[in-house]
């Protein structure tokens, strides 16, 4: 747009420009080079990250809190509360020692048992803690710094699940706090971490406010990911929630802000342009979308008619209507997302081959007759939104009767948990995605657990075998076999379950100012090691 | 006079009373819960129950009603679902914004409207009067968000006379203030200007055409007595009342005007509620809305005794 003025209107305009300076009306520089101002991607509503698994309060959690355990950007795990552990020769006792110089925001030191109530309200909530919890047999404080985890069997995944890096993390919480209800909020935040919250400048829907908290002593390690040394160069954090994209691109170029978590992706190439804003993916699981048919009724009970769905879908055009830039997506089949040790290429070939006429013939085999399909549209997510379009026009290609029902996204929620018929006001099809973080193991990943009605996922997906083979996943340690379990699992379910269709896997870049330096790389944005250059 | 306030004032308390009803049911047999919304993507059907459970959500809709009903009454307009803060302190935080926001748009609009609408009606027919016309229909017709984000990338990025967005509360100091509320008050008001200016050029042609202004002029008044004590004032009330069925509309406004600049006040407040089914929230804005609404009214019927001497209560 500069572009299009002429000299003697830039210098009208510059001189413009410089007359409230005259009048000290100017805009200037944040006052205080200590202050990292961010925009989250959603609003800070609730403070608790065990009661709730929305990622802000997750990220909030991370602020606030400190975790036993923690993954680098590698995923791999790390102490970080943790000084010392070791694990009996059989592989059923678990010792951990607390590492020197943990304290509370309120000044108590961190005792080990606080921590062991912290690990016992996070696994009454948590899948893969409800799944740790099921392999214990005993928890408990040897001593102030020191506490055991005693197993009934052997379990794979004991450190993968108290180091999780995602919803719900494992942070730990004074043992007053952490003795609540896991279903209610904890009555006030006082964690361990680096930053501390301040409740009397949180205003919800507007801002949220951390300071330095000068008592925590980083490790020594560089900071990777959730572990290594938290070293926090910034006096003040503040959350600045601006829900228009807009408004918030233009903050960020008027430098009023230093970080966008979630630059819209179609704002990204007017971001691209501007030579003080730098882009870049720090989370390379990126998301992964999920196409979930209802398990329970036609015509989607039966096996057939969900792979016919694997044919039909092209993830190519998913991911053009969702994201548009080739540069922030990528076609990946796999269950247990694309770049993890996880990842798979057993049984893709269904998903890969997008064949609408080999998924008219599977529909066909599998007694479809022309029914109506109920499928939500969540109009307020414009991720799904778009998708359950994409959706709807491929299964109307492959000869489906759809009939698109479009609400909010909370009715969503309210409306899949309903098993009745579609026609009673049931549904067959919805949309949703999932973080990579969240979906890169069988245990992790919730949308393919086939334990019905009773402990599946909404849509239900039923699959014994599936089910043996995520607890067979869960109790290896053995890095091989447990490749081994993935494949198998991922065969079967493109070849039987298909609990859902992953449309594709995308990239939220994050937007920053120049001149910031030290941004993390990992699934979660994290406000340590970032610093500012000055001037 | 004071028997009609009292009169007025009592009538509000079906008319809240009719709307406290009405959202109530309203929020609560729209589908979505907001049970499922904290339990988050992954929670099993047992949480959600539980967490239905701790906050009472799973009482019959009558005792819900009667528990919302008792606590207002004694002033207690409920706790957060999500957040664990009074509704009220979370009013308490947004009433500011949206109260400078409101405030400084109307002030806005009938400082530029009204002598808009007397010169076009002075002027009508003539160049000066269709310019203004024009103007009024743009303004009508051009949506608050495009003005803001034209103004944005004007003001703001361009000139850096403004910032982008954000609201700071006048005990920050005038100039912060003002500079945080210029452009959403253009922004929003200039719908208003649009509206009263057209409001007030047919209500002073009307005027104008009158055998008392006839008769005004034969005696030799100036043109600024003529248009101001005589004119104007006899064309205010249908002026005055398009101010206050604006002050209305503003609760609309505000709620866009508010996004697109970042402002903190009630409209963002109720729209996050909304999504999230915050029942609390949304049931105590609308209460706070709807008095406001009734007490504007009710100030615009006090006002015309003012400017209309013929009209009595």
């Amino acid at each position: 747009m500069p572009r299009l003025l002429t000299a003697t209107r830039r210098a009208a305009l510059a001189a413009l420009a410089a007359a409230p300076m005259a009048l000290g009306l100017g805009v200037g520089p944040a006052s205080a080079e200590s202050v990292l101002r961010i925009v989250p991607h959603a609003d800070l509503k609730n403070l608790d990250p065990i009661w709730t698994t929305a990622y802000i309060t997750r990220n909030h959690g991370y602020m606030v809190y400190d975790t036993l355990f923690a993954q680098d950007d590698k995923l791999n795990i790390h102490p970080q509360m943790v000084g010392e552990h070791s694990v009996s020769d059989d592989g059923l006792v678990y010792t951990f020692t607390l590492r020197d110089g943990l304290k509370w925001h309120d000044g108590d030191p961190v005792k080990a048992e606080d921590c062991v109530a912290s690990i016992l309200r996070w696994g009454k909530k948590d899948g893969m803690g409800q799944k740790l919890m099921d392999f214990t047999k005993e928890l408990k404080a040897v001593d102030d710094k020191t506490f055991t985890l005693t197993l009934n069997e052997p379990y794979g995944l004991v450190l993968d699940s108290i180091g999780k890096i995602s919803s719900n993390t494992p942070f730990m919480m004074k043992k007053e706090h952490a003795e609540t209800d896991p279903n209610q909020q904890v009555p006030e935040v006082v964690g361990s971490g680096p930053f501390r919250f301040v409740k009397d400048e949180w205003v919800p829907g507007a801002k949220v406010v951390y300071v330095k908290n000068e008592d925590y002593v980083p490790r020594s390690e560089p900071a990777s990911g959730a572990a290594g040394g938290k070293v926090v160069h910034f006096d003040r954090v503040e959350w600045i929630y601006i829900p228009d994209p807009a408004t918030a691109m233009n903050a960020l170029i008027n430098g009023e802000v230093d970080l966008w978590e979630t630059p819209a992706v179609d704002m990204v190439p007017l971001l691209e342009q501007n030579e003080n804003i730098e882009l870049a993916v720090i989370d390379p699981l990126g998301t992964q979308g999920w196409l979930r048919p209802n398990h329970l009724h036609p015509p989607f009970d039966n096996p057939k008619a969900r792979r016919a769905l694997l044919y039909a879908v092209d993830q190519a055009v998913y991911l053009q209507a969702i994201v548009g830039d080739p540069k922030l997506y990528k076609e990946c089949a796999a269950y247990f997302i694309c770049g993890t040790p996880n990842e798979s290429d057993v049984g893709v070939e269904a998903l890969q081959s997008h064949d609408p006429e080999m998924a008219k013939q599977l529909l066909a085999e599998a007694g479809y007759k022309g029914e109506k399909i109920i499928l939500m549209q969540s109009t307020d997510i414009p991720v799904l939104n778009a998708a359950a379009l994409v959706t709807a026009q491929v299964l109307r290609d492959v000869g489906m009767d759809v009939e698109v029902q479009a609400m909010d996204w909370s009715t969503l929620t309210s409306r899949r948990a309903e098993k009745k018929s579609p026609a009673d006001g049931g549904w067959n099809i919805f949309h949703t995605y999932a973080t990579g973080a969240d979906a890169t193991s069988p245990i992790a990943n919730i949308g393919v657990s086939g334990g019905g009605v009773e402990r599946a996922w909404f849509g239900w997906p039923t699959d014994e075998k599936t089910e043996q083979l995520r607890d067979d996943f869960a109790r290896e340690a053995d890095p091989m076999k447990k490749k081994a379990i993935i494949d198998e699992l991922q065969g079967r379910l493109f070849e039987e379950v298909v609990p859902y269709v992953n449309y594709g896997q995308w990239f939220q870049p994050v937007a920053w100012r120049k001149g910031l330096n030290g941004v993390l790389v990992s699934p979660v944005p994290f406000f340590w090691n970032i610093t500012k250059d000055s001037g | 006079m004071y028997a009609y306030i009292a009169r007025r004032l009592l009538a509000t308390l079906p008319v809240m009373a009719v709307v406290g009803i009405a959202v109530f049911l309203l929020l609560h047999l729209t589908p979505g819960d907001p049970a499922v919304v904290i339990a988050g993507d992954y929670a099993r059907p047992e949480d959600i129950e539980k967490i239905r459970e701790n906050l009472g959500l799973n009482e019959p809709l009558h005792v819900q009603f009667f528990s919302w009903v008792g606590a207002l009454l004694s002033g207690d307009l409920g706790t957060s679902i999500f957040s664990n803060l009074p509704v009220a302190k979370l009013i308490g935080q947004r009433l500011e914004p949206t109260l400078a926001l409101a405030i400084a748009t109307i002030i806005f609009a009938i400082l530029v409207a009204v002598p808009m609408g007397v010169i076009a009606a002075w002027k009508a027919g003539t160049l000066t009067d269709r310019v203004i016309m024009v103007f009024a229909v743009l303004g009508f017709s051009v949506p608050v968000f495009v003005i803001g984000y034209a103004m944005m990338w004007l003001f703001s990025i361009t000139l850096g006379w403004f910032p982008v967005q954000g609201y700071k509360p006048i005990g920050d100091g005038f100039w912060p203030f003002l500079r945080s509320i210029t452009l959403p008050t253009v922004a929003l008001g200039i719908i208003y200007v649009a509206l009263i200016a057209r409001i007030t050029r047919a209500s002073m042609l009307e005027v104008l055409t009158e055998d008392y202004m006839r008769t005004a002029r034969a005696k030799g008044l100036d043109n600024n007595a003529l248009l101001i004590r005589h004119a104007l004032r006899n064309a205010s009330v249908p002026i005055v009342t398009i101010i206050g069925i604006g002050i209305a509309l503003l609760i609309g406004g505000v709620v866009v005007t508010e996004s697109v600049f970042n402002i903190p006040g009630l409209g963002r407040l109720t729209i996050d509620a909304v999504l999230r089914r915050d029942y609390p929230i949304i049931q105590g804005v609308i209460l706070i809305f709807s008095g406001a609404y009734v007490i504007v009214n009710l100030a615009i019927d006090l006002s015309y005794t003012v400017l209309d001497p013929r009209i009595r209560y």
